[in-house]
């Protein structure tokens, strides 16, 4: 739908006729390179440097320990958890978030606005304070040290974000296109796997990202709860980074900003590639 | 088409639809013939395009039962109903192309009486090749929706609601985004496919003209209730109710007394105006449209202005008593302000209301 007008024009062969976007998004590309990719070069240099002492300019010696630690056996199954718990807690936040925004963007009920207020409470209170509270119902229930725990406690960040990123995607949806859908023969189920999830598609990628991200990177939440258990790299880093182990942390930090980093650049190549709005960075 | 469409026979009984204090749907009977193309006429929120949701299953009613041959339709999701509906708005799927829009009903929908399962992929893209080169659209089915023109938008609209081969086809208000000649050209268009596909087709307007030239039968509704239902002619020469009759405008109001059949003029029309009628003894009211009053009868009236409409004249008098009669003559008929005319007002022509309480 967000496309219609500049199809129509289109479908009257005014196409050709559209600025000159070539530039604009070329000087987007740098600015992300530079914005992003920049500050990680020290970091890169960080990881590979054995001794770097003042007044040096470079390292004075190469080593391969930032290199042998990230394929270490507790670092590659950190990794793995790491992706485990933010695959998950993305999926799930999806899922609630597509519920709740339903509910908040579509319909107006009583209420609606203390909903959407506590909706967003978690972000607003540090979840900290929360944390430290429902821990020992965690404990009860055995959730505390447990993936499927940290994966709960996740929720807390995430569910916010995805709840209002979705439900201001289904305040715009024109629930027409589902009553349409129905009366071509299609169930509640199929209709909206078939129609509801492709029309809030750019929403849906934008929330699994931003959620992945949140839990991605998430230390303090994952530390209380999974109680040492649960090893994430964010953890890792800091312990890397509390012993002053400056190779391990550069090393280690590396791996960490990979996904944010991989994200960016594909967003970038979306950008030059495809006139299409992603991420609500740009519509072409 | 392979094997013809079953056209069904739609009885609508005591349809209402209630939404807490607001009713906009009370008592509705409505009955459409087996290969009936009938327009539910009304102005904008007069409960149309509610009873059309009610008939498709989108909206559960407060009352009242929707039959199809006989059959309750009450209780059976949309998606189980071999009934199409077209919107106003066009609502092609936009991630898919034309011919997966109009291939999506085929897709999705389970066979009837649980056969074999659904259309193999290649029956899908004959069908729908042969739905869209009936809706002149041939060739287009890889278009992506996007690159479509409203017209067309709302061919493949119809297309996808017509490749179902619904035994009844619901339409609401579907041109009424397009521009004036479009709009023509896609009345045509509906009209051809309901006669080529042997349809029972409801068709939701408050365009009066679309509905007189579409339509086999009008209901007129006003404030969710049915006030009127006839062929198209009916409702110009002998509307049905007067509200009908002023919802198709135009018309003249003489304001009388009924007394044993006979419609009368009071005070100085007394004698002047008789018009025999069927209406029951009291106040009444003639109606009477413009074009349907002659020259060369006896109730006296007064020419106070003449105005040029085109095609003919319409002529504004006023009858003994101040009443005024709008009569439309043929161009060149020689009437000038301040002239005395004699009006017939031809029975057959006229209809007597009982006058309400005002």
């Amino acid at each position: 739908m967000r496309e219609t007008l500049r199809d129509r024009s289109r479908a009257r062969g005014l196409s050709r006729i559209r600025p000159p976007g070539g530039l604009r998004t070329s000087a987007t590309v740098v600015v992300l390179a530079t914005a992003v990719l920049l500050p990680l070069v020290p970091l890169l240099v960080w990881s590979v440097a054995g001794t770097w002492r003042y007044p040096d300019v470079v390292p004075g010696r190469v080593t391969r320990r930032g290199l042998d630690l990230v394929l270490d056996g507790e670092v590659v199954s950190a990794t793995a958890t790491s992706l485990l718990i933010a695959l998950t807690v993305a999926a799930l936040a999806c899922a609630i978030g597509l519920s709740a925004g339903r509910a908040i963007g579509l319909h107006r009920f009583r209420g609606r606005r203390l909903v959407q207020f506590l909706l967003l409470a978690p972000v607003i209170v540090p979840g900290l304070a929360v944390t430290l509270g429902i821990q020992v119902f965690f404990v009860r229930y055995g959730l505390a040290d447990t993936v499927l725990g940290v994966v709960l406690v996740q929720l807390m960040p995430t569910v916010p974000y995805a709840a209002t990123l979705l439900g201001a995607a289904y305040a715009n949806l024109d629930v027409d296109y589902e009553r349409q859908a129905r009366t071509l023969g299609s169930g509640p189920l199929r209709t909206f796997l078939t129609v509801t999830v492709p029309l809030l598609r750019p929403a849906l990628v934008t929330t699994a990202l931003l959620t992945f991200l949140i839990s991605w990177s998430e230390y303090i939440l994952t530390l209380l709860i999974g109680g040492g258990q649960v090893t994430t790299l964010p953890l890792l880093l800091f312990a890397a980074i509390g012993s002053s182990d400056r190779t391990a942390a550069a090393a280690l930090g590396l791996l960490v900003v990979l996904p944010p980093v991989v994200i960016v650049v594909l967003v970038a190549g979306r950008l030059r590639g495809r006139d299409d709005a992603w991420m609500g960075l740009a519509r072409g | 088409m392979a094997e013809p469409t079953l056209a069904a026979r739609l009885d609508v009984s005591g349809l209402g639809a209630r939404f807490d204090a607001v009713t906009a749907v009370a008592d509705l009977d409505l009955t459409l013939a087996s290969g009936s193309f009938t327009a539910l006429l009304g102005p904008s929120g007069c409960g149309k395009s509610t009873t059309l949701a009610m008939v498709a299953g989108l909206l559960a009613p407060t009352t009242g039962d929707v039959r199809l041959d006989g059959a309750s339709l009450l209780g059976v999701p949309a998606e189980r109903r071999p009934v199409s509906l077209v919107f106003q708005k066009p609502l092609l799927f936009p991630h898919l192309t034309v011919e997966q829009n109009v291939a999506y009903g085929l897709r999705v929908r389970r066979p009837a009486g649980g056969g074999s399962g659904r259309a193999s992929r290649q029956e899908v893209a004959t069908q729908v090749e042969e739905m869209l080169e009936r809706v002149r659209l041939g060739g287009l089915g890889r278009r992506r929706v996007g690159e479509l023109s409203g017209g067309q938008e709302q061919r493949v609209a119809l297309a996808r609601a017509l490749v179902l081969r619904p035994r009844l086809l619901l339409l609401d208000e579907p041109f009424s985004q397009l521009d004036a000649d479009l709009r023509a050209e896609m009345r045509a268009l509906v009209r051809e496919l309901h006669d080529e596909a042997e349809l029972t087709t409801l068709f939701v307007t408050h365009d009066q003209d679309e509905a007189v030239e579409l339509a086999d039968t009008i209901v007129l509704m006003l404030e969710g209730r049915l006030a009127g239902e006839g062929s198209p002619e009916t409702f110009y020469t002998a509307p049905p109710s007067l509200a009908a009759a002023r919802f198709f405008g135009a018309t003249n109001e003489v304001r009388g007394l009924v007394v044993a059949g006979l419609f009368r003029g009071q005070g100085l029309l007394e004698g002047a105006l008789t018009v025999p009628t069927t209406a029951p003894d009291g106040a009444g009211v003639l109606v009477v449209r413009p074009e349907a009053v002659g020259l060369d009868g006896e109730v006296p009236a007064l020419v106070c202005a003449t105005r040029f409409a085109g095609s003919d004249v319409l002529v504004d008098t006023e009858l003994l008593d101040g009443q005024s009669v709008r009569v439309r003559v043929p161009l060149g008929t020689r009437v000038a302000v301040g002239d005395r005319l004699s009006l017939a007002l031809v029975p057959d022509r006229c209809t007597v209301f009982t006058q309400e309480a005002e």
